[in-house]
């Protein structure tokens, strides 16, 4: 077990160092730099730089020496000093930038991956044992409707109700007042009246897409003979079917682990600008669209280690779930 | 009304599946009785409603179907009860499972859980129907794992199922059935997937502990060696109907029903050569052969990968294999499961590289000798279209999206780039020469049975003009009767078109009818070759001895296990 977890570490340093690659590879991609944007929009506002200003500042950020060199300088201060480069437009540090938007993309993602665990096991495992039924067929619309609704509009939707019915602030996961407040119960509290509608419309098409999994799987699972033979042993039906097709077919869920934050950045996007979320993804567009290379190259491989930490659990996981895994 | 010696007793059993379309009657009216220390056999082809009986003693039925009809009295010590009375999920249904009806069946792969340890499925079964401690149900389990000969008991307790032999399983499951100590054992096809020596040892451990213990057991198989060897009783049984039930004696030598005859015939056939089959001419030595093999050897896994945890050596699949294949010839491989005799027939197709030795190919006696193993990619080609594979599983080798004659068409338009009408021509002769009806072409798969498939199997073969087709376990998935059909239709074709066979089996039956010669595969190595009579009757090698004598005798009166060889003695 052990040799298996550093196996899979050791696999994960040649991933990162192609990662961090293809992230530097991507923000260098459109044509032009940070600079060149700048300059396009300081003349949309009428105004111009002189030459020697121009070059000054772009000796200053770096943007005058060859692409590897940039690279080499990004990489080694990320490694030796945990210093992420600078934001040209926020005029901060990454790091400080990034680890604000990292928690709370963390926390809501962590949030939705529960509730659709939390939502999608038992209507799972109902939908497949009582298969065709008519709760199942409910179930199974409702799960599409899920599905089908983009997230956006389910956000609208959710915060016009909350705000017209329940006379609730929404946007953001905080109410104005509690922005820089210190933590506090009445701060908690806040955040947690704020965070439902995120998190259910995050959770919603995932929650559905895992209910089809579960019922797929354990569809699949109970027509096994392992299952006779737990029934032929004299074990109670709820019990055959909770301790031996359910735990087999649970691996999805654990594997979804490890797609669930990739999914959350990239695919959530839209959601979180709707419902102004401080998430990685809002920040991200903003990055990419204004060049801000250092943030975007950050961001981009920040992601890919999260995923890559996700794969991780996720398999060691399944590892202890499931013996066969753990053996080969 | 229930005579003393009768355990279980079922009267007027009757169970209907209610499909979509129709209700089918699986069973219908089936009465029969258990007795203490006896073995009542329930035969019968797949689908003849045997399985769905046996389950329906402890009230176990898959899902659209429901009991209709019929009681099962179970004598206790307040005398019979009817378990047909009780509801599915009662407490007395629950206590009659595993405490009072155990229950084996087929899969040693798959019916036990492969994410819990065989100790702690054992001691469930314990724990269910006894008041004991987890400590007292471990030494339980251990006994019982000692009882059904598993080594080392106390260190297999704790492994996975997957890390056991497929006999091995089997012993596990037989330990979780007897947890209990259950007065009826219902063992349902326990042996189907096993080697014969193994599914030898393990019909002997049953018998030894029914025996012991006295149990009824109600045994449920399509072979009828095996009921020869083992049973009491037989009851037949077809579309759901018991046609004829009778002491063992009476139904092997004086069987009323003529299904039960036909059953008979089919397998009493296979127990001798095919009629009329005079060796080949070409065996004659002036002949070249059309394949030979020479130092053919295959090792798994050399070490070379940084984080492999398997020591260095690798698995000998097959090692230093020579065979020769002559024209018109057909050579049975027999070897018990990991014998390597698949990864030989493979290595002839080269579908596996074979790690060194050489396969040579001969189209014709004037053709020079190509070397398979030298072959590049479009001569490989070429030589796939005159050696053909034949598999096992017809349900799993067809394509189900696939109609018949896309199937059956994909070789021609692949290899000789024929199309439209050319090939449904084609499509519809092989068709017609493996039986089937032309007109059948346009469907799909599952529109037919699983010897049915087999034929579509065999056209697609025969499709490009083979040379030598390699039938890996052709049979093995088929029903007895439908069994010596596919042979028949094998040695009928090969008239035709002068192929020659290479026919892998475990079936030492299946090989003694339809081959020439037979090679006798033991742990990677050929340790005999010989003609399939000489083989079958009077083998000269102390393994293939032990393996012919542990092959069911269909005769009640004559029963060959018991006087067979085992590992110790040769």
């Amino acid at each position: 077990m052990l040799a298996y977890v550093a196996k899979r570490v050791l696999y994960m340093i040649p991933t990162l160092f192609g990662m961090s690659l293809i992230a530097f590879m991507i923000i260098q991609l459109p044509p032009g730099d940070y600079l060149t944007s700048l300059l396009s929009t300081m003349a949309d506002g009428g105004q111009n730089l002189d030459e020697a200003t121009i070059a000054r500042l772009r000796a200053q950020y770096g943007l005058d020496q060859p692409v590897y060199v940039q690279y080499f300088v990004w990489i080694s201060g990320i490694l030796t000093r945990g210093d992420f480069g600078y934001s040209f437009e926020w005029n901060q540090p990454v790091s400080t930038l990034i680890w604000d938007r990292m928690g709370s993309t963390l926390l809501i993602s962590l949030a939705s991956l529960l509730l659709v665990w939390a939502i999608s096991l038992p209507i799972g495992i109902y939908s497949a044992v009582r298969r065709h039924s008519f709760g199942d067929h409910a179930f199974t619309l409702l799960g599409f409707i899920g599905l089908a609704v983009p997230n956006f509009i389910m956000a609208l939707t959710l915060m016009y109700a909350s705000y017209r019915f329940l006379g609730q602030s929404v946007g953001g996961i905080f109410s104005p007042a509690f922005v820089d407040a210190p933590w506090s119960l009445a701060k908690l509290t806040d955040m947690l009246s704020h965070m439902w509608i995120p998190v259910i419309v995050i959770a919603m098409s995932g929650t559905a897409a895992m209910i089809r999994i579960l019922r797929a799987n354990l569809s699949d699972e109970l027509s096994k003979p392992y299952v006779i033979t737990a029934r032929a042993k004299g074990l109670p039906e709820h019990k055959v079917i909770l301790k031996y097709p359910v735990r087999i077919a649970l691996n999805p869920f654990v594997s979804s682990i490890g797609w669930v934050l990739p999914d959350l950045v990239s695919g959530v996007t839209i959601t979180a600008i709707v419902l102004n979320l401080p998430t990685a993804g809002p920040l991200l567009l903003r990055a990419l669209v204004g060049q801000d290379m250092y943030l975007a190259g950050s961001f981009i491989l920040l992601m890919g280690v999260l995923t890559l930490v996700g794969m991780l659990i996720s398999d060691i996981l399944l590892a202890v779930l499931d013996p066969r895994i753990r053996f080969n | 009304m229930m005579k003393p010696e009768t355990l279980l007793s079922v009267r007027n059993l009757s169970i209907d599946f209610h499909l979509r379309t129709h209700v089918l009657h699986a069973v219908r009216d089936v009465t029969f009785d258990l007795k203490h220390g006896k073995t009542m056999a329930l035969v019968g082809e797949s689908g003849s409603g045997k399985s769905v009986t046996a389950r329906a003693l402890m009230r176990i039925i898959d899902k659209p179907g429901r009991m209709t009809g019929g009681q099962i009295l179970l004598d206790g010590p307040d005398g019979p009860v009817d378990v047909a009375q009780f509801k599915e999920g009662s407490r007395e249904v629950l206590g009659i499972r595993g405490g009072r009806i155990g229950l084996i069946f087929q899969e040693p792969m798959s019916s036990l859980s492969p994410v819990h340890t065989i100790g702690s499925q054992i001691v469930e079964a314990v724990r269910l129907h006894k008041r004991v401690s987890k400590k007292e149900a471990r030494v339980r389990c251990i006994e019982l794992l000692r009882q059904v000969e598993i080594p080392q008991p106390e260190l297999m307790a704790d492994r996975y199922t997957f890390e056991f032999s497929g006999g091995m399983r089997q012993r596990a499951m037989i330990a979780m059935a007897l947890a209990c100590d259950p007065e009826v054992l219902i063992a349902d096809e326990p042996t189907t997937a096993l080697d014969v020596t193994t599914q030898a040892e393990i019909l002997d451990l049953i018998k030894r502990l029914q025996d012991e213990r006295g149990m009824a057991m109600l045994l449920i198989t399509h072979d009828m060696g095996i009921v020869a060897e083992v049973a009491d009783e037989v009851a037949v049984m077809r579309f759901g109907k018991i046609v004829e039930q009778g002491p063992v004696d009476d139904i092997f030598h004086a069987s009323r029903h003529p299904y039960t005859r036909q059953l008979l015939d089919a397998t009493v056939k296979l127990e001798s050569g095919a009629a009329g089959r005079a060796l080949p001419a070409s065996l004659a030595p002036t002949v070249a052969p059309v394949l030979s093999i020479r130092n053919l050897t295959k090792i798994y896994g050399a070490p070379s990968r940084v984080f492999s945890r398997g020591s260095g050596r690798g698995l000998v699949a097959v090692d230093d294999a020579n065979l020769d294949l002559f024209p018109g010839e057909n050579l049975g491989i027999v070897g018990e499961s990991g014998s390597g005799k698949t990864t030989l027939g493979r290595m002839i197709l080269r579908i596996v590289e074979p790690t060194s030795g050489t396969v040579t190919y001969r189209a014709d006696e004037a053709a020079p000798p190509v070397d398979v193993t030298a072959l590049g990619k479009a001569d490989l080609r070429r030589y796939h279209q005159d050696v053909r594979l034949i598999f096992q599983d017809p349900f799993a080798s067809l394509n189900p999206r696939m109609t018949v004659k896309q199937i059956i068409g994909e070789p021609l338009v692949i290899s000789k780039g024929m199309s439209g009408k050319a090939v449904e021509e084609r499509v519809a002769e092989l068709l017609g020469k493996v039986g089937l009806d032309p007109l059948a072409m346009e469907r799909y798969p599952h529109a037919f049975s699983g010897g049915q498939r087999q034929r579509i199997g065999i056209a697609r073969a025969l499709a490009l003009n083979p040379k030598v087709i390699v039938a890996d376990e052709a049979t093995s998935a088929l029903d007895v009767s439908i069994r010596s059909q596919i042979l028949d239709l094998l040695l009928d074709v090969q008239k035709q078109l002068h192929l020659s066979f290479v026919f892998i089996s475990h079936d030492i039956s299946v090989v003694r009818y339809f081959c020439d010669r037979v090679a006798v595969m033991h742990k990677g190595k050929i340790v005999e070759v010989g003609d399939a009579e000489t083989i079958c009757t009077n083998p000269s090698q102390p393994y293939t001895k032990r393996l012919i004598s542990s092959v069911p005798n269909p005769d009640p009166r004559n029963k060959r296990m018991l006087h067979r060889l085992r590992a110790d003695q040769v």
